[in-house]
């Protein structure tokens, strides 16, 4: 059992996501990383599918990772980690293993989870596997280029969805929510949140519940992503912080069929604060602004109508 | 002390697989295999074996978590057939690179399109590249025997690499044959345990699988699973050679038939060498030195053997029940390949049998009258030859 860290200060020194990496200035999927990995502690396997996290992490004989690490592909995470969860059952059970049960944690982008390997994840959730799944949110297919996912938001510019004079608003599909997807239709699931890079000790803190429960858990951290969001590199927290405080992203656990909002901001802030500071935002006219404050504003109503639990300290205005 | 049952191919694959007893099988369901993993299950079910029985949403999840397992450290084993073989192609490759010892039973079929549930070989011949050992099998009781062996194969430190045993859909998976089992206990003493040097679980010394691998390494990695194939020729021979102190049945790279002497001869997989068997008797009642070559080990090609036990015989018809289109049958291809050097050899290539359409011993008089030909007039007219199908402006019409 991995207790709650009380304070940030409490976080364990150890690090288990180390130097050896070559990922971008101000990478936001590393420090999500790094963090799951303090949390998780020494007694955890990574499975890490083929992204960003896999490419700009491991090379033959170089890497990060002071776990066992396993690669998979972008496709098929939860059918690997499936797999490995089913080794330890059988070989514990037959005395051919004798340590203590690992974590087991995934850690796929948004493609890896949201889109080419939802099938697997679905699988894996459905089966009951006791593996946590994190799905490191930037938003595109950014280690190929930076290519439109199911998750990047409306009106994002990447290099499958330019901007251009037939189509000035860039993206124009509405981003799908994985989480709410993946909560409904998963009887075995034990439990899921979402978590941000702003708020580092409540995401070490979903990690840790994540993997006490016997079961499958499912966390969707958003890692802003300086070259994709083309922001200045050192801003990357400011991002992530700012991404909550407008409402783009919101912070919640879902546990035993209830839901819980775990950060509501005081004030909250117009999406224009978030979408003026990135490039991808930047050919956005005043209308396409608007149309992604509706959809914010309607999204957080429909939690507060789901949340009735936690309805007077949802965000307000 | 071995006993005799009576089982279907598929029954066989599952009983070889209770008796293994593997740690981890993940398997999705396709005809004509899905039978195997069907059978299994009530295994599990029963209490008859001790292992976590995984069924994924798909073949590619089912190699996908085989190969997870199997990293683990886990003694891993699943089957398929066709399309599941197809899904599963992308992983093929990962689990031979990550030297990682699955062993895979397929019930050969056709691939779509169109679809058909049938036999042929163009399932595994399509996964002929992806470093997979591949053992195939004329009967239910070849497939028995080779699955037990394939544990011992992949296994072997000197190999490291994953197996699949074929045998054809539906005229081996599904048909009744009388057959020599092994007791557990005794199936049990072959395979040993398995005991891999590096695997996830293994805390005291932490190791990362399947990192990037670039130009730097890429090569030698790739050149290793070349020399694992290599050092598989010599492993299958020695645990053939204790499996027949065990069993009395004897294994090599190939069966020869009525070779040694002949003058004409077939190549050719699985259950139609059985049929060819029939001919080669028939034949040799006339007088006519007939003979036959039956692979068992398709990959790798035992290059060598097969040039020496071809080297006396005149003219020979590599039946393949696969194609590549505008070039030639897979089988054919690395037979002539292997023969090049003996120029008194004339060699044709046979397409026979896809999408299951049957082929009886008189077609295959018609193949060894044809090399009868070949020896007295010294000429081959056509290379590659289609045997049993309706052609366009021939005599039998296309009609249904």
């Amino acid at each position: 059992m991995l207790e709650q860290i009380k304070t940030i200060r409490h976080a364990p020194d150890e690090e288990y996501y180390v130097s050896g990496h070559r990922t971008c200035a101000g990478c936001g999927p590393a420090l999500v990383y790094r963090l799951v990995a303090k949390a998780a502690g020494p007694n955890t396997i990574f499975l890490g599918p083929t992204g960003c996290m896999y490419v700009a992490n491991t090379s033959y004989g170089c890497g990060p990772f002071a776990v066992p690490w396993l690669h998979t592909q972008i496709t098929n995470a939860g059918g690997v980690a499936s797999g490995v969860e089913a080794a330890y059952k059988a070989m514990m059970r037959k005395g051919k293993y004798t340590g203590e049960r690992p974590h087991v944690i995934v850690m796929a982008g948004d493609g890896g989870a949201t889109d080419i390997g939802l099938q697997a994840l679905s699988g894996m959730l459905y089966r009951g596997h006791d593996v946590l799944f994190i799905c490191y949110d930037n938003e595109s297919y950014a280690n190929t280029g930076i290519q439109t996912s199911p998750t990047t938001p409306w009106g994002a510019v990447t290099t499958f969805t330019p901007s251009g004079p037939a189509i000035p608003e860039g993206k124009r599909l509405w981003p799908k929510d994985n989480a709410q997807l993946v909560a409904h239709g998963h009887p075995e699931l034990k439990y899921l949140a979402t978590a941000s890079l702003a708020f580092p000790l409540d995401l070490m803190n979903k990690v840790r519940k994540g993997l006490n429960a016997e079961g499958p858990a499912y966390l969707h951290i958003q890692a802003p992503c300086p070259k994709g969001w083309q922001f200045d590199s050192d801003k990357t927290i400011d991002m992530a912080k700012l991404a909550v405080d407008t409402g783009m992203f919101q912070l919640y656990e879902y546990e035993n069929g209830k839901y819980t909002i775990t950060y509501t901001p005081r004030k909250r802030k117009p999406v224009e604060e978030y979408i003026k500071l990135q490039g991808r935002f930047s050919h956005l006219k005043p209308e396409h602004i608007e149309k992604i404050q509706q959809f914010v504003d309607a999204k957080l109503k429909a939690i507060e109508v789901e949340v009735t639990a936690v309805s007077e300290a949802a965000p307000t205005d | 002390m071995a006993k005799r049952v009576s089982l279907s191919g598929n029954e066989a694959a599952a009983f070889a697989m209770k008796q293994i007893d593997p740690d981890v099988v993940a398997a999705y369901p396709i005809t004509p295999s899905t039978e195997i993993p069907q059978y299994f299950s009530q295994f599990v079910a029963n209490g008859e074996v001790n292992s976590e029985f995984v069924a994924v949403e798909s073949e590619h999840s089912a190699m996908s978590a085989c190969i997870g397992a199997s990293a683990a450290g886990a003694r891993t084993m699943t089957a398929t057939s066709s399309q599941g073989l197809a899904l599963m192609w992308e992983m093929l490759y990962i689990a031979a690179s990550m030297r990682l010892p699955i062993v895979m039973t397929v019930a050969n079929r056709a691939l779509s399109g169109p679809i058909n549930i049938h036999n042929d070989h163009s399932d595994s011949m399509g996964a002929r590249d992806s470093g997979w050992i591949q053992l195939y099998s004329e009967s239910a009781q070849e497939a028995y025997d080779n699955i037990i062996q394939a544990i011992r194969i992949a296994e072997d430190p000197r190999v490291s690499l994953p197996v699949m045993v074929c045998m054809d859909g539906f005229i081996t998976s599904h048909a009744l044959e009388t057959l020599e089992v092994l007791e557990d206990e005794e199936v049990k003493k072959f395979i040993g345990e398995y005991n891999p040097d590096d695997f996830l679980l293994n805390a005291d010394h932490p190791i990362a699988m399947g990192p990037l691998d670039l130009q730097s390494y890429y090569f030698e990695h790739k050149r290793q699973e070349q020399d694992a194939m290599d050092n598989a020729k010599q492993v299958i021979l020695e645990i053939a050679e204790e499996y027949e102190k065990l069993t009395g049945r004897k294994y090599s790279h190939f069966e020869k038939y009525a070779l040694d002497d002949a003058d004409i001869a077939v190549v050719v997989l699985n259950s139609t060498a059985g049929t060819a068997k029939v001919v080669v008797d028939d034949l040799r009642s006339q007088g006519i030195k007939a003979g036959l070559l039956k692979p068992r080990t398709f990959r790798p090609i035992p290059g060598k053997e097969i040039f020496d036990a071809l080297k006396n015989v005149k003219a020979v018809a590599v039946m393949d029940k696969a194609d590549s289109f505008g070039a030639y049958g897979p089988l054919f291809t690395d037979i002539r390949n292997i023969m090049f050097d003996n120029k008194d050899i004339k060699i044709v290539n046979y397409i026979y049998g896809l999408g299951g359409r049957d082929v009886g011993t008189k077609d295959i008089e018609m193949v060894y009258n044809d090399l009868m030909d070949i020896v007295k007039t010294g000429k081959v007219y056509e290379v590659k030859k289609y045997l049993g199908v309706r052609e366009k402006g021939g005599e039998e019409v296309w009609q249904l």
